[in-house]
């Protein structure tokens, strides 16, 4: 398995912000998304406001806040899959490696090749595991037999996966445990080369065993992508991220490296939330 | 590994999108010209007469199908009668009593063979057990074999429709002392009134365009209905029989006989959806 | 009092057993009827009966093949038309129309399946035979007449017309009831295949329409349940002779439409059996659809590993 992803070695030990809730990663840091003047409507109702956040090339970036206050409108800008649905709108940019992912010129189903999501509840396809694996590579590359069963296993491999479905690649993909399910999910989005991956609180319909290997599973998937972690589970985003926003009503209260922001926060209401002490 | 080109696959979307807002459009196309017709044709029999006379003899002007549609109208009515209380008790019996028992597992699969058995086969049993016997083709037995195609469909919904009051409802009406039957009836029912409402509505709406069971059992009559051990007038068959006579007038009023019949089911049917509807809503 | 409540639970339990019974009493007196009722026909033509083809009730001949390929190429005419027709238009309500076009056109479609069935034969006989006989076959005929499959004059009743008619009759319910499985694939389950870069047509035919496979399948059977027994929608248009053609032109009939046109003019006792016997075939025949479809179910289910 050729792993295409030669950027930077990932510091293992990223710096603590000099500044305070400017939303922006130190200079040293490589940015993989930026995210500017960010707002976003549904009909009428304004749920983003002009955020402004940067994503760590080879960081977790975790978002967290109450349910409803846009951390999922957010994550659902970075891949563009908002516009399945009618009615919405959004304002400011989102570049991703520098370039504007709403410019005319951006494909879209590049764009979600190179950006990945897994969402809350595992989606297996009625399909055999290993056509959930080859689901993405079919649509986007043409290979043969051989080159497609090494890339499926590389995918497996790499999701954790490939030593409890190996005997039953030909199973249905929606016959596998909970937690089975969301890795074959991982898998599936890891199959087609992304660059960036989106979780949309990826844990919350899993149980706490098949959710501890979730996260060690993200640890190493670091290494070689950037993930977005969407997660109502403060614990799970100390564990897992490097880097953290608050989301308050539409607004990232504050952004910074997680160890700060789980134990010396800036802001009020972040204390309040992340103490549990939320009114 | 070769990428696949993205364009290709974009206009390969294209195409299939386009041809679907085609099938689509044909489809639709095809289905308002039926209804177009069925208004067109039919609104210039429907006078006053057409609900009150009798038929006149080819050629002659004026007449009416008030036989036909009375008939229609008694038969409709006995097999409902006859059909939804049979139907709906069938439905309880598999939502309260039977469950998961072997009989009721008989019972369902049995109710699935009837839905799908040929309404021309339910003519021919009722002809064979009904009109052979009793010497005759008659309304009643034209209500009998309509009443057999409605008790699936009572049954089915009723159970279905039953099945979705909680359990915990039941057991609070029994936990009050309520015996069992007034328990489902009062209040396992008055929790699915809508839906066995509206269940019942259906069949009424399914049956009442029948015409092959009747074809031989209630039959024909050019007569006013007076006693449902006679062949008994009504709108289906007499739709089959003017639309295939050479008469241009009669054929009018086959024409005006769909008409109403489509009216009347897509009326019920559009009640039900209200219905239904609304209780979504609230 | 609480033995006259005993009494009250226990004849409420037999009222609703005994209306339970009386739904298999039916499906078994069906049968028997039908069974006895074929009776002196099956003493006097046994097997032959189903692979003669002479009708004839002046020589006393029945033989039920025209009547069953008819039934059966009917069927199959409005399948192959129906079910793709049906498939694309509920992709089109789904997942291209804008939900409010898709709202209305989804209920004229639901309407359109509570039609009666006589109504589209009467359509299909003032309506589209005219058209069938003026326009489309001398169209197709002038292309295509060199096929056997489209000889003859353009007389416009036949097979092809009462396959059409019927297509149309079980195409909104078809379609129902795929768009109603479309509507179950979770948004999530789409998300997740558009996320991945696939294109709507990419996303339907290998996800929705592999999560909806049972659905649909079951909405074809029962569409097929439905036109193979179907009597007024073909039996206007059919053309209604005992002839086995193989042109798609060609007057024809089916089981239903013969029962249909003959039933009350038999007078004799071996052609109203042959008759029945005919109805018992299309009985048997129905039923093994049903059959097929509960299996064909059972098994997809155990090879998706739901167990339900």
């Amino acid at each position: 398995m050729i792993t295409e992803h030669t950027a930077h070695e990932p510091d293992p030990n990223p710096q603590p912000l000099s500044g305070t809730g400017d939303d922006s990663l130190p200079g040293s840091e490589p940015i993989k998304i930026e995210t500017r003047g960010l707002t976003f409507h549904y009909g009428h109702q304004q749920v983003l406001f002009e955020n402004n956040l940067d994503v760590g090339a080879n960081r977790v970036t975790a978002i967290i806040g109450p349910s409803g206050c846009g951390k999922s409108t957010h994550l659902r800008v970075y891949n563009r899959i908002f516009e399945l649905y009618r009615n919405q709108r959004v304002e400011g940019k989102v570049l991703l490696d520098g370039r504007d992912i709403f410019h005319p010129e951006v494909d879209l189903l590049e764009l979600r090749r190179k950006v990945g999501m897994i969402f809350q509840t595992p989606t297996p396809f009625s399909l055999s595991v290993f056509e959930n694996v080859a689901y993405g590579l079919k649509l986007h590359y043409r290979m043969g037999r051989g080159e497609m069963a090494e890339r499926v296993e590389g995918a497996l491999h790499r999701a954790a996966l490939w030593d409890e479905v190996k005997d039953k690649l030909n199973h249905s993909g929606t016959a596998l445990s909970g937690g089975q399910q969301q890795r074959l999910c991982i898998a599936r989005a890891l199959a087609v080369q992304p660059e960036v991956i989106l979780m949309d609180e990826p844990t919350s319909a899993i149980d706490p065993v098949a959710t501890a290997k979730i996260e060690e599973l993200i640890h190493t998937l670091k290494k070689d992508y950037t993930l977005v972690v969407v997660t109502h589970n403060m614990q799970q985003a100390a564990r897992i991220s490097d880097y953290t926003a608050f989301f308050y009503e539409g607004r990232i209260v504050e952004f910074g490296l997680t160890k700060k922001i789980f134990t010396r926060p800036d802001r009020k209401q972040t204390e309040d939330y992340i103490t549990g002490r939320f009114g | 590994m070769k990428e696949r080109s993205i364009g290709f696959r974009r206009n390969i979307d294209l195409v299939v999108k386009a041809l679907s807002g085609l099938a689509a459009l044909t489809g639709i196309a095809f289905l308002v010209w039926i209804l177009i017709v069925i208004v067109v044709k039919g609104l210039g029999a429907i006078r006053p007469e057409f609900f009150t006379q009798l038929p006149a003899p080819p050629m002659m002007p004026g007449g009416g199908l008030g036989n036909a549609i009375l008939g229609t109208g008694i038969i409709t009515t006995l097999a409902t009668l006859i059909g939804v209380p049979i139907g709906l008790m069938a439905g309880i019996f598999l939502s309260e009593f039977g469950r998961d028992s072997f009989l009721a597992e008989l019972v369902r699969y049995a109710t699935n063979i009837l839905m799908g058995t040929p309404s021309i086969i339910i003519g021919v049993f009722v002809y064979v057990i009904m009109v052979a016997p009793m010497g005759g083709f008659s309304g009643y037995s034209g209500s009998v074999a309509l009443a057999i195609i409605m008790l699936p469909v009572v049954a089915r919904t009723t159970e279905d429709m039953l099945n979705l009051v909680p359990d915990a409802v039941r057991e609070s009406a029994l936990a009050l002392g309520a015996p069992r039957w007034k328990a489902t009836v009062g209040v396992v029912f008055r929790a699915a009134r809508t839906g066995l409402v509206t269940g019942s509505l259906l069949a009424v709406a399914r049956v009442s365009g029948e015409t092959a069971p009747l074809l031989f059992t209630a039959l024909n009559s050019p007569f006013w209905p007076r006693s449902l051990s006679e062949p008994t007038a009504n709108l289906p068959v007499t739709i089959f029989n003017y639309a295939m006579s050479p008469y241009v007038d009669w054929q009018a009023m086959a024409w005006g006989s769909s008409l109403l019949i489509t009216t009347v089911i897509l009326g019920i049917t559009v009640l039900v959806r209200t219905i239904l509807g609304r209780r979504k809503t609230t | 009092m609480g033995s006259y409540r005993g009494v009250q639970d226990r004849t409420f339990a037999g009222l609703a057993t005994l209306s339970a019974g009386t739904v298999i009493l039916l499906v078994v007196g069906i049968f028997v009827a039908l069974l006895a009722g074929s009776g002196p026909s099956i003493r006097e033509f046994g097997a032959r009966f189903l692979f003669a083809q002479e009708w004839n009730p002046v020589s006393q001949q029945f033989g039920a093949l025209s009547s069953i390929y008819g039934t059966l190429l009917s069927t199959g005419i409005a399948m192959v038309i129906a079910v793709p027709l049906s498939l694309i238009i509920a992709l089109f309500l789904v997942e291209l129309a804008h939900p409010a076009v898709s709202r209305v056109v989804g209920g004229a479609i639901e309407l359109l399946a509570a039609i009666p069935s006589i109504i589209y034969g009467m359509w299909g006989l003032f309506v589209l035979a005219p058209v069938m006989a003026r326009y489309v076959q001398p169209f197709i005929g002038k292309w295509a007449g060199d096929l056997p499959l489209f000889t003859g004059p353009p007389i416009g009743i036949g097979m092809l017309t009462a396959g059409i008619i019927l297509a149309l009759m079980i195409l909104p319910f078809i379609t129902s009831v795929t768009r109603d499985v479309f509507n179950m694939v979770p948004d999530v389950v789409k998300e997740s295949a558009y996320g991945l870069g696939a294109t709507t047509w990419e996303v339907t035919r290998q996800v929705t329409v592999r999560h909806g496979i049972m659905g649909i399948v079951g909405a074809c059977f029962l569409g097929l349940g439905r036109a193979i027994g179907e009597t007024m929608a073909v039996t206007f248009v059919i053309g209604n002779t005992h002839r086995i053609s193989p042109s798609l032109f060609a007057a024809g009939n089916s089981i239903a439409s013969t029962l249909a046109n003959e039933f009350t003019e038999a007078a004799e006792n071996l052609y109203l059996s042959s008759l029945i016997e005919l109805g018992l075939v299309l009985f048997l025949i129905t039923f093994l659809i049903q059959l097929a479809a509960r299996i064909w179910l059972q098994r997809t289910r155990r090879k998706l590993g739901v167990t339900r």
